[in-house]
């Protein structure tokens, strides 16, 4: 809402900067920041037009001579509405002004137009950036000191409101003028008209009968005969302009006027439009066309409401006119309208059709009832004053859903009690009074009854009426205390202390965090598993692109897509993870949203290193930051072959704790890397938290350091391809007194029988009793390979 | 020549050669000549026998006195060729240490997450405990529940990702939620009074993505329910992080705001760092840079979890968290946050 300084001062005494009338606006609960009015009208001035002559070389062009009181200037211009002794807008040489057709800054220069030399120019609304009209010159009111600078007289600051949507009652000068009164200590002037009518009665004219009362609570109107469409006068339209709308002519800039005025939407009919002169407020029919007044055709629907005539809907109630029954340049006699709607109704409405105005806006933000009258009446005043003609005897006032308000119980020592102040009774009972409430005490001597001024819609509780002293008394004048009570009982949250575990070990090994959207594509989602879109992922209902149509099921796809994107510019070695939830449909329900975990590396080996180069990175680097993971939260884990469509056959594990599968690691599929135009191998791995979570509580038992020293051997076996590692490892653990079996080689290759390998184990042989002997060592290693060869058919290598 | 004049010579000799003697192989020739058996002091020690035992006494004395000083000038000699050594090798064996070190991988937490660790800290340590919830969420707990229904004017202000139609009506319309606040009604469903929580999450809205607007950002909702708690101890709280936060020296403004689920509501701004409260690009004019929205908790929000609003108070808070590393490191655009540039994720 944009409220000039200028207008303001109408309603209430300001003797504040604007500056600090800002600052209290937005410390009482409104933003408010400031815009000047004038500050590129430097040069200027007002002048008077003294005469008029043809240019001498083109007939649309005119000499104008102005009277700028220290000097007299002829200058070239193309206005049509020229009149000897007009007082003018007069821009110098050197001016910055919008240029009236490009719309933008431009220097005023001295020029020649068709042979006259032209020193300045007499300016239009548009050049003054004070509205759009660029059809003719700005024409000052008589009363503008001739010579004087043009900012001194008409430059304003407008203040600037971002008005929340409970307080509708400050998109009106009126009610911003309350409010300022209220912060400053002063009172603001808004009385109610008393109209003059003359003629006949309202009601002989035109019938009002509302259908459809739970949407339209009340309707009032009047009815002016014999008006004249014309132009605003010169103020009005310069308040409508720094508020921010367009004059158009008067009924409807008077209509605009009032609604800034008093927060109350009006809404002129021609009279002569309105079929049988009745009026029927009621629901739309479904499929029922209207063109509005910015002559598109809208389909309406029962849950919209429509102001209709006999035959037709003249206007969709509380949103916008029909072009039908438009006021123009013919009109005599104007039907006003000021009604009230429900809010939601025209909240839906307006979305509905896209179609957001400045009365939508107010309606929908619960505007009250009670304005309509002083609104209509002030307007019905004005249309006679400017547009001429007679206003019918009386008022229509349709009024089925009166309510009487009921007076709100404030009790000081809850206000106190909620604010952590101590406030006086007296103090709060002033604060309140400030603003408009009216009040006594209550019978039962509880507190205050309290009754809420009439273009106030947001106050309906005790604590609404709180809220209205600590802003007014000032948030700062709240002391600033320490919660002082009991500290709840803490479960510890052990989800997130794992995820902070996680990640300083995963930062620790060098893996750089992402956190990527969550929303993604069916395509990239489908990309993953080449091709099967499994699970299916849940869709929004308005993505606002494709790109962003659904929820991932996966953090594969935006780790690969961030691979990529960094690849065009890192060679090295890159690791990455994310930690972050996925989404799992449950039918109709909320989704399951597990967290995972997943990383991923990928590193040719080409880092150039002075000091000699990293190998490329390898399925066993993965799994090695698995292993490195898993050991740090204190576990150990099972590897077994795994079938994840996105990964690589036979160069995959999933990987078991406890018993559970809480994940994979392994190289990503070829054929997958591609559709994500990644070249060269990348390898990742995958768990999901709450697997893991359970298997990371409790406490471990210390093991005491043996007192015995080991004894270590080395042995190198030779063995079918189709034996792992583990089989191995876990065969010779079986035996007493081996205490560590650790590979440390492997070789594949010409000097072995073809299906053949070798692994090399060292393997530590430890007593808790004694220290061994080597014979001791030795039987035990012999029992060993005798039973690597009887059962694995393992011989040892020489 | 008296034995006294042949230690006297013995003394000379050895200082002279020991002092020309410039390595280890030197010093073994030296000891070998001055201290072995075969030396010349040892003769003269052996010579003693033959002496009177008034003789034997001084000169025995003085013979050995000279032994224990050519064994204390050959350690001295011996350390100090060492250390010559080791210094001349240390020279040997110079290296640039301008050269890079051997890379040793350093990984990095994403900066929201960093930020996200400082505040939980500061909450923690003041009895707050983090708590989480779904991030898609049912309208009911995202609007209603937190007294915006539906046509609520409210709604406009967070343009909502659906899930399912909104137009869906029966109470079970699911979104992404648009904020954490939601979570304020889940725990207090849950838990009764005394309540200090914080809720750190990815919240989503229907935004065209450009320089200040993405579908998804990060929020920390805070919530505290007991007793006779008052706005005093919400602007005592707020202050608290703020002080810890962004510095003791920032000034800090509490105002009245609008926010359907709290009654009064508060915003908390912080001054502009840039502008020091003179006004700037940076704060739109306004010298304050706005940190967080606030209040107490509504008390219909309280009735509806069936917490007496006339035995219990609380107040909430929630805030942006993107908005912080914005601040702190002056970044322009809040895009980089999502797109895992390495080159962007790196400076933190
Ligand atoms: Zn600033």
């Amino acid at each position: 809402m944009k409220v000039p300084v200028r207008w303001l001062k109408d309603y209430v005494d300001i003797d504040l900067p604007p500056a600090e009338l800002a600052r209290r606006l937005t410390m009482a609960g409104t933003e408010t920041s400031m815009m000047s009015l004038g500050q590129g009208w430097q040069g200027v001035v007002i002048g008077e037009i003294i005469a008029i002559e043809p240019h001498p070389d083109a007939d649309r062009l005119r000499l104008v001579t102005v009277d700028l009181a220290a000097e007299k200037q002829t200058v070239v211009c193309g206005a049509p509405n020229l009149y000897w002794g007009d007082k003018i807008a007069f821009a110098a040489v050197g001016t910055e002004l919008i240029d009236g057709h490009t719309g933008e800054k431009a220097v005023l220069k001295k020029v020649k137009i068709r042979g006259v030399v032209s020193c300045g120019m007499v300016c239009s609304e548009k050049e003054l950036g004070i509205s759009d009209s660029h059809e003719g010159i700005m024409v000052l009111p008589p009363e503008a000191p001739l010579g004087a600078s043009l900012a001194d007289f008409l430059g304003d600051v407008v203040l600037d409101l971002e008005v929340t949507p409970n307080r509708p009652d400050l998109l009106s000068v009126t009610g911003v003028a309350r409010e300022v009164a209220a912060l400053t200590g002063k009172s603001a002037y808004v009385s109610e008209l008393e109209l003059d009518y003359e003629g006949e009665s309202i009601e002989k004219q035109i019938s009002v009968e509302i259908a459809d009362t739970d949407l339209c609570p009340r309707y009032c109107a009047s009815l002016i005969a014999g008006i004249e469409i014309g132009e605003s006068p010169e103020l009005m339209k310069q308040h409508l302009a720094s508020a921010g709308m367009r004059p158009i002519n008067n009924i409807v800039d008077i209509t605009n006027y009032v609604m800034l005025e008093y927060g109350q939407p009006l809404h002129g009919f021609d009279y002569n439009k309105i079929g049988d002169k009745k009026i029927i407020v009621r629901r739309a029919r479904d499929g029922e066309v209207m063109i509005s007044l910015d002559g598109v055709e809208r389909k309406l629907s029962r849950d919209m409401l429509v102001i209709g005539d006999s035959r037709r809907a003249v206007a969709i109630g509380g949103v916008m006119g029909a072009a039908n029954s438009e006021v123009d340049e013919k009109t005599t006699a104007i039907l006003l309208e000021a009604a009230s709607f429900k809010p939601s109704s025209i909240h839906f409405t307006s979305r509905k059709l896209g179609l957001v105005s400045e009365a939508s806006m107010r309606f929908e933000r619960a505007i009250r009832a009670e304005l309509t009258l002083p609104a209509l009446k002030r307007a019905t005043q004005l249309i006679i004053q400017i547009a001429g003609g007679k206003a019918a005897r009386g008022l229509i006032d349709v009024y089925p859903g009166r309510r009487e308000p009921e007076p709100i119980l404030l009790r000081p020592e809850r206000v106190n009690k909620v604010l952590g102040v101590d406030f006086s009774p007296e103090r709060i009972e002033s604060a309140l009074v400030a603003l408009g409430f009216h009040m006594k005490k209550a019978s039962s001597a509880e507190g205050l009854l309290v009754n809420t001024p009439y273009w106030r819609s947001d106050i309906s509780i005790e604590e609404d009426l709180i809220e209205e002293v600590a802003r007014i008394i000032g948030y700062d004048n709240i002391p600033t205390t320490i919660l002082s009570g009991m500290i709840p009982p803490q479960s510890g949250n052990p989800a997130v202390k794992l995820r902070e575990r996680v990640n300083d070990i995963l930062t620790g090994f060098g893996f750089q965090e992402v956190i990527t959207y969550s929303l993604t594509s069916r395509e990239v989602m489908a990309k993953l598993s080449q091709g099967l879109l499994e699970p299916e992922p849940l869709p929004l209902a308005n993505a606002m692109t494709v790109e962003q149509g659904c929820l991932r099921t996966s953090l594969r796809g935006n780790l690969l897509i961030a691979l990529e994107s960094n690849r065009r510019h890192e060679n090295g070695t890159i690791m990455l993870y994310e930690l972050g939830r996925i989404y799992l449909t449950l039918g109709s329900d909320l989704p399951e949203e597990p967290e995972i975990l997943c990383g991923l590396l990928s590193g040719s080996g080409e880092d150039k290193i002075w000091h000699g180069r990293r190998e490329a990175i390898g399925f066993f680097d993965a799994k090695g930051v698995v292993e490195g993971l898993l050991s740090r939260l204190g576990l150990g884990a099972e590897y077994e072959e795994g079938d994840d469509k996105g990964l690589m056959a036979g160069r995959q594990a999933t990987i078991t704790v406890g018993g559970e599968r809480i994940g994979v690691v392994g190289e990503l599929h070829p054929a997958v890397a591609e559709a994500f135009d990644i070249t060269g191998e990348v390898y990742l791995f995958e768990m999901e938290m709450a697997a893991l979570l359970p298997h990371t509580l409790g406490h471990k038992t210390f093991q005491p350091i043996p007192r015995f020293p080991a004894v270590v051997r080395d042995i190198a076996l030779v063995l079918d391809n189709s034996i792992s590692n583990k089989q191995v490892i876990d065969f010779i653990k079986g035996f007493s007194l081996v205490q560590e079996v650790a590979l440390f080689d492997v070789y594949i290759g010409k000097q072995l029988p073809s299906g053949k390998k070798s692994l090399a184990y060292r393997i530590n042989f430890q007593s808790s009793k004694h220290t061994m002997t080597d014979e001791e060592v030795d039987k035990v290693q012999q029992k060993i390979l005798n039973k690597l060869s009887g059962e694995l058919g393992v011989s040892l290598r020489v | 020549m008296s034995i006294s004049q042949k230690l006297e010579e013995i003394r000379k000799a050895a200082t002279t050669e020991l002092e020309a003697a410039g390595d280890a192989k030197k010093l073994e020739e030296w000891r070998i000549r001055y201290l072995g058996k075969k030396s010349r002091l040892n003769e003269v020690l052996r010579s003693l026998s033959r002496l009177s035992l008034d003789e034997k006494k001084t000169v025995g004395a003085a013979a050995n006195r000279l032994k224990v000083e050519l064994e204390e000038w050959l350690g001295q000699k011996e350390r100090a060729v060492r250390r010559d050594r080791m210094e001349a090798s240390a020279a040997e064996k110079g290296i640039d240490i301008s050269l890079p070190g051997r890379p040793f991988p350093a990984g990095r937490l994403h900066p929201v997450t960093q930020v996200y660790r400082e505040i939980d800290a500061i909450f923690t340590s003041m009895g707050f405990e983090v708590v989480e919830g779904p991030e898609v969420e049912w309208d009911y707990y995202n609007f209603e529940a937190l007294n915006i229904p539906a046509e609520h004017p409210a709604r406009d202000t967070m343009a909502t990702l659906w899930i399912d139609s909104e137009e869906k009506d029966n109470g079970k319309t699911r979104l992404l939620r648009t904020h954490t606040s939601p979570m304020q009604v889940r725990v207090m469903e849950q838990k009764s009074p005394p309540v200090r929580i914080v809720v750190p999450g990815k919240v989503y809205r229907y935004e065209a993505t450009d320089a200040t607007h993405i579908p998804m950002f990060h929020q920390l909702e805070g919530l505290a329910v007991d007793k006779g708690i008052t706005l005093a101890d919400l602007k005592g709280t707020l202050y608290e992080f703020a002080c810890r936060f962004f510095g003791k020296d920032r000034r800090v403004r509490f105002r009245c705001d609008y926010f359907p689920f709290v009654e009064p509501g508060v915003e908390m701004a912080i001054e502009c760092a840039v502008c020091k409260g003179d006004g700037c690009r940076l704060c739109g004019n306004s010298g304050w840079i706005e940190i967080l929205g606030a209040g107490m908790v509504h008390p219909r929000i309280l009735e509806r979890v069936g917490i007496d609003p006339e035995v219990y108070t609380g107040f909430a808070f929630g805030m942006g968290i993107e908005r912080m590393p914005m601040l702190r490191y002056g970044i322009d655009d809040i895009r980089l946050f999502y797109g895992s540039d390495l080159r962007f994720l790196r400076q933190f």
